[in-house]
């Protein structure tokens, strides 16, 4: 039932005159056309609200708009038991569904969205989420000692845990000058952006796998981590076998305080999916799904901004600043900031913003 | 809750249908967009993405091609700062125009992307509520395992690069690519999630009024003769005939009107004229219709000729 697609150029206001409604036959006509103002008057708001310009909406207008949404409502209601013109029945249906879509359309903006996001909404959802933060946190620190544990028992673990591109020089039973190398820094910043950039891609990819597994229940997500945090715990072995512990724990801190905060973020979000819905309480299960999506949603766009912190560190800060004391600040400064944003930070829960 | 079925759609449209009660206690009517008009949506959104980077690309390299010269040949295999912020703002760039892309749009007013507007299909909540941030965000945040992970499995698992693990990968997110041919609101995991459904959004416009015009007033203009039908004559045709033949009225069509008259007269037992059957048609539509609503008012429907 839709209209050509040249009519639709027509500005909205270019209307012919409809008959007098005295002319009309039919009492379902008289009926339509003693209406049929308010629905065009509708209309020609409604057309204006969909083409994003809110400017050019009048506040009067704004005003009638719940009113002549209601009109329309209750005309549709009248003409489904006393009109059979199909013609009619189709436009009022489609004009009643655009204006609900407009009255009750997302209120926000990308843009207001976002501001409450940042103020508020982002670390109210981090805290509504701590019981999976928890479990999520128990599951990281459970990979690492097992990474650590299954090398450190034998070695040819190491190869099944760390592919060998990946690993570079940094294999077990390596000297301590060339790990050391490892840990360097760059002498300039050339290239470094480009590595960022890739690094945030990357990690952007995994942070959003392990949240769009958490539909299984959340055990992939664990896995997930638990996979990821094995390999931290495999170099750990490496570098502590040479004496460099302290070493590589502020080369990785650096980047990692806000990298793994934001994949344990991630894991917690799809952890709290699969949680809701495994558990769903009094709900129905598609409403439990629905209530941890979202609030896992606002988490995760929390998330993918982390990770862009945290690969401007990775690529730039850890490349350039080479002393440990100086790695352990920064690191140890933005594991303190993200503590405070999170767990500190708590304004007054004004209506309408992120949440 | 209304009965309420318009009696010219076919099964399939019936089956799609949804009622969702709006705050004010109202039975809106939607439809559920069908799966092929979605995967047509998304096909012609990444079309569009795609080409807008292509574009982008084009317009990059059109400004910056000696930039990207120096960066394909470069002495001593240094890369330039200003080629590597080009590098960044293509890898940031791709990221953002998949992601910004449907956030930004769904968000919007219409709550469809380019795509969805250009197929006719709207973002909506389940619940009848506000369809808010949050939903959107969660239902694009899962697109990727719900289409992405699949194609790279599919292409990994026959290789047997992954042995079993690639083949339990594959039909692991295959569930995922055929969970909205498993639902009756064909809903992809994403909108589960999100607790959105897609739905038809309809732009009908207002069609004249066809009782007011015509030969349903009155005469005929061509010839001037009164058609008036008797009540035997008007009982023979139910709602369905009813809004066929305002649909032929409306198209206008010659062939379809002359074919709609002969019908109707053999049925009625007329004597089929020729050169005035718009009028004879005006003047049984405007009387049938005038029937039956007033059948209507007092609580009796016919649905069609049959019944």
């Amino acid at each position: 039932m839709k209209a050509p697609l040249l009519a639709r150029w027509r500005r909205p206001g270019e209307i012919e005159a409809p008959p007098d409604a005295a002319s009309a036959v039919l009492r379902s006509d008289r009926f339509r056309l003693e209406r049929e103002g308010e629905w065009r008057r509708l209309e020609a708001i409604l057309a204006r609200m969909e083409g994003g310009s809110m400017r050019r909406v009048s506040d009067e207008d704004l005003l009638a708009l719940p009113a002549l949404y209601r009109t329309a409502a209750s005309s549709l209601a009248v003409a489904r038991e006393t009109s059979l013109d199909a013609a009619t029945l189709a436009y009022l249906e489609s004009l009643v569904q655009r204006a609900w879509f407009q009255v009750y359309g997302p209120q926000t903006g990308l843009w207001g969205w976002l501001r409450g996001f940042l103020l508020g909404g982002w670390s109210r959802a981090v805290r509504e989420i701590w019981l999976d933060l928890c479990i999520a946190l128990a599951a990281m620190v459970a990979g690492t000692v097992v990474g650590w544990l299954l090398v450190a028992r034998d070695k040819e673990w190491f190869w099944s845990l760390v592919s060998p591109e990946m690993a570079g020089p940094r294999v077990p039973g390596a000297d301590r000058e060339q790990l050391l190398e490892t840990l360097g820094t760059e002498a300039n910043a050339d290239g470094l952006s480009m590595f960022a950039a890739y690094l945030f891609s990357n990690n952007a990819g995994v942070a959003i796998l392990a949240f769009a597994l958490g539909f299984a229940f959340g055990i992939p997500s664990l896995m997930l981590l638990v996979h990821n945090m094995a390999l931290l715990g495999a170099m750990l072995f490496v570098f502590s076998g040479a004496g460099l512990t302290l070493e590589f724990s502020a080369w990785l801190s650096v980047h990692g305080t806000t990298e793994l905060f934001a994949i344990l973020l991630a894991g917690a979000a799809g952890l709290h999916i699969g949680r809701s819905m495994a558990f769903p309480g009094e709900r129905s299960i598609m409403a439990a799904a629905q209530q941890g999506g979202r609030r896992a949603a606002v988490v995760m766009s929390g998330v993918v901004l982390m990770l862009l912190v945290a690969a401007f560190l990775e690529g730039f800060t850890r490349q350039l600043v080479g002393s440990t004391s100086d790695r352990l600040l920064i690191g140890g400064t933005m594991l303190a900031l993200w503590l405070a944003y999170f767990f500190a930070y708590r304004p007054r829960n004004r209506s309408g913003d992120g949440t | 809750m209304s009965n309420y079925s318009p009696t010219m759609i076919p099964a399939s449209l019936a089956k799609r249908r949804r009622h969702v009660l709006t705050p004010e206690g109202l039975a809106l009517p939607l439809t559920i967009a069908s799966r092929g008009s979605r995967i047509g949506a998304l096909v012609l959104d990444f079309t569009i993405i795609f080409f807008g980077m292509l574009v982008i690309g084009m317009v990059m390299v059109w400004i910056l091609g000696d930039l990207l010269e120096q960066l394909m040949t470069d002495e001593d295999g240094k890369v330039l700062g200003a080629a590597e912020f080009v590098i960044v703002f293509v890898i940031l760039l791709g990221f953002l125009a998949r992601y910004g892309y449907f956030l930004g749009f769904e968000l919007g007013p219409r709550g469809a992307t380019p795509g969805k507007r250009i197929v006719g299909i709207r973002v909506a909540a389940r619940d009848g509520g506000q369809l808010s941030a949050e939903a959107v965000i969660a239902r694009n945040l899962l697109r990727d395992i719900e289409l992405f992970l699949p194609l790279v499995f599919l292409q990994v698992a026959p290789t047997g690069e992954m042995g079993s693990a690639g083949v339990a990968g594959m039909i692991w997110f295959a569930i995922f690519m055929a969970f909205p041919f498993f639902n009756r609101d064909a809903m992809r995991a994403g909108d589960v999630i999100a607790g959105t459904w897609v739905v038809e959004a309809p732009r009908a416009r207002l069609a004249a009024t066809l009782s007011t015009q015509g030969a349903a007033t009155g005469a005929s203009e061509v010839t001037g003769a009164r058609y008036s039908f008797g009540e035997a004559a008007l009982s023979v045709y139910g709602e369905q005939e009813l809004q066929t033949l305002e649909r032929v009225l409306r198209d206008g069509q010659e062939e379809a009107i002359v074919s709609v008259h002969a019908a109707i007269c053999r049925k009625i037992g007329w004597e089929p004229g020729s050169g005035d059957e718009r009028a004879f048609l005006e003047a049984f539509y405007a009387q049938l219709r005038a029937k039956l609503e007033g059948d209507l008012r007092f609580g009796k429907r016919k649905k069609d000729k049959f019944s």
